[in-house]
């Protein structure tokens, strides 16, 4: 497994000039694959469709099938991949590095059982539909993200003056945990048919059939992703240790604070979205190492762009492959993450 | 390894979903079994199936059921009996508290039924298929429970109604129709359509109606947006259990179908939502169910 304990910027004598060069083909090139991918994703489908009808303006749009195929049913989904693929990553390496330990995931530390639990509260409660026009659901599974991240960051933060990764770690698997059990609890509850819609809710969805979700996930993301931008020096020296990372002048606590906040905030956006569609996060950024080290510099831009492929590409399976039926994309990312997890654990030994 | 265990949760309600399909289509299609014979009529009934447990109350042995399952809402007689559990949770503790002669289970219910079994009380088991099982279903059980001629009365009438319906119909132009079932609240995902095998199919085919996926032979098909969209069905039938469903909600939910506004049935407003667990559950008022979707399908023949 790719050593996230070291950093590669302190060994290798790299001068600044060839790291920027990486850091610049490393961004226009993962980058290029996600653009790519989300152009050719929508043009891929069960049925065949004219791309000069989907782009004829003198069709009205309500009576273009052909362009309500691309606009409606492959668009969204090919953005809303992106973008949840790409968070999930994302979170994913900043969450590994904060915590020094190459296991973790996104929803390791309880946000998205927090999101599953709102939704599934929603599913079987039966709560009004809409609110402010956009769906319960993944308004619902929004709320309960942030829920499950105020517990864990205070939990985290009430014992003493800096933040423990050790609770934050504790807290968040237990929270998970808790929330599980509510979820069963609420699903033994549920109606058979509130029971099939919510397991079928956590093996993730991205069939947004608008963009309107996409444009709500856009601002909580965005703003992670400002986050992001000025974490990667400050992680390398976090996963040597804190002392160590205090000693070359990281504000620790300030760097785990906005760590934590921006991760969290990116997965429950994500997962609110999607579902929490497992396996991004912990793949991704394995994968990315391999190609392209250890340093945060390079491992997160490139993790964006390869989270984003990655998903776009799993969810034209999920459309295509049993179609007219969907394959839940959860299962597939599961399917291909899991045999690859395992390899990793193999591999270190 | 909580970490593994959400994932792995994912992962085996999803093999165990895709066995339960394989297993629902594989046993539609032999439903007919654990017939008893020559008994004699069993005064103390325990019914976990709503189904059936509404059959019994609809072929005059209402008075010897004396336990229900937990999601049994028809006659609103049932209220008045002990609930013992559903198709998940049946309480084995009570339902042997309540002395039956005879209790109802799921075929899927195998654990409870051995145990049931064991104790020397008879079962009879249901399994779900088309609507021929239903009324194969009605007549087994007026066997069993020693009630043929009213078994035999309401299977009847079901066949005259849903044959008189045919007759109506016949003729009249068939509209391609998208028959739901269920799909998360407030958007078009996980939509779940009928696919053309089962009660619901058989139904919508009665009621002069065509399944846009006829040709798929599955019970339950989670269809894609674009599904829907190359489908392009003149009518979308979509059926939800909740019978208290606000005016104001029904009207969202069916708002909901807008965006897909090149689907002739939503261009042509011809989205009905329709409430109830008669069309969700294959029993005595499975006629009733048909006959309303008749009437959304062709408004102008009633």
């Amino acid at each position: 497994m790719p050593d996230t304990t070291a950093t590669l910027s302190d060994r290798r004598p790299a001068t600044a000039g060839s790291l920027r060069r990486r850091v610049w083909a490393v961004q226009i090139g993962f980058g290029l694959l996600a653009v790519v991918t989300c152009v050719v994703a929508p043009l891929i489908g069960p049925t065949s469709i004219s791309l000069s009808r989907v782009f004829d303006g003198t069709i009205p749009f309500a009576e273009n099938v052909d362009a309500q195929i691309f606009f409606i049913a492959r668009l969204p989904r090919a953005i809303a991949g992106a973008l949840v693929g790409a968070s999930l990553a994302a979170a994913g390496v900043v969450l590994q590095a904060l915590l020094r330990n190459p296991l973790a995931t996104p929803f390791t530390l309880g946000v998205s059982a927090g999101a599953s639990l709102g939704a599934m509260l929603v599913i079987t409660l039966g709560v009004p539909l809409t609110v402010l026009g956009s769906a319960a659901v993944p308004l619902a599974s929004f709320a309960g993200a942030l829920g499950a991240l105020a517990i864990v960051y205070f939990l985290a933060t009430m014992r003493r003056q800096g933040l423990s990764t050790l609770v934050l770690l504790l807290a968040g698997v237990t929270l998970n945990s808790l929330f599980s059990a509510i979820i069963l609890f609420v699903q033994y509850l549920a109606d058979p048919a509130q029971t099939l819609q919510s397991v079928r809710w956590v093996m993730g969805n991205l069939d947004v059939g608008s963009y309107r979700p996409i444009l709500w996930g856009l601002a909580p993301i965005g703003l992670s992703f400002v986050a992001f931008a000025r974490l990667p020096r400050a992680l390398n020296l976090l996963t040597m240790g804190a002392d160590s990372a205090a000693t070359r002048g990281i504000d620790v606590l300030r760097t785990q604070r906005l760590a934590f906040l921006s991760a969290s905030l990116a997965t429950g956006a994500a997962v609110a979205v999607g579902g929490p569609i497992g396996f991004i996060g912990i793949i991704v950024p394995h994968l990315v190492r391999l190609l392209v080290g250890a340093d945060h510099r390079l491992v997160l831009p490139a993790s964006i762009g390869l989270g984003a492929a990655f998903l776009v590409i799993c969810d034209v399976a999920a459309r295509t492959l049993l179609s007219p039926m969907e394959l839940p994309v959860g299962v597939i990312t599961a399917m291909l993450g899991g045999p690859f997890f395992l390899w990793l654990l193999v591999r270190n030994r | 390894m909580t970490v593994m265990n959400r994932r792995n949760t994912a992962f085996v309600a999803s093999v165990l979903l895709a066995v339960s399909a394989a297993l629902a289509s594989g046993l539609a299609s032999g439903p007919a079994s654990g017939v008893a014979s020559g008994q004699a009529r069993p005064e103390r009934i325990v019914s976990v199936v709503p189904a059936l447990t509404e059959t019994l109350f609809a072929i005059g042995a209402g008075d010897d059921v004396v336990g229900v399952g937990t999601f049994d809402t028809h006659p609103p007689e049932v209220a008045t009996r002990p609930r013992v559990g559903g198709l998940l949770d049946p309480d084995m503790e009570q339902i042997f508290a309540l002395r039956p002669d005879l209790v109802v289970f799921h075929g899927s219910q195998q654990d409870q039924i051995e145990q049931v079994t064991r104790a020397g009380i008879d079962t009879f088991t249901y399994v779900h298929g088309g609507v021929d099982d239903t009324l194969t279903v009605i007549r087994r059980l007026g066997a069993r429970t020693d009630r043929q001629a009213d078994a035999e009365q309401l299977a009847a009438s079901i066949e005259d109604r849903l044959a008189a319906l045919r007759t109506r119909l016949a003729g009249r132009d068939r509209p391609r129709v998208l028959l739901v079932f269920g799909r998360e609240p407030g958007s078009l995902r996980n939509v779940y359509a009928s696919g053309g095998t089962g009660f619901l199919h058989d139904m919508l085919e009665a009621a002069g109606g065509e399944n846009v996926f006829a040709e798929l032979p599955r019970e339950s098909l989670p269809l894609t947006s674009e599904a829907i969209l190359t489908a392009a069905p003149d009518v979308i039938v979509e059926l939800t259990y909740d019978e208290r469903m606000a005016a104001s909600s029904q009207a969202s939910e069916i708002a909901v179908w807008d965006r897909l506004s090149s689907v002739p049935a939503v261009r042509d407003r011809r989205v009905h939502l329709l409430l109830g667990n008669q069309f969700v559950q294959p029993g005595p008022r499975m006629a009733d169910a048909t006959e309303a979707i008749a009437r959304a399908l062709h408004p102008d023949a009633f």
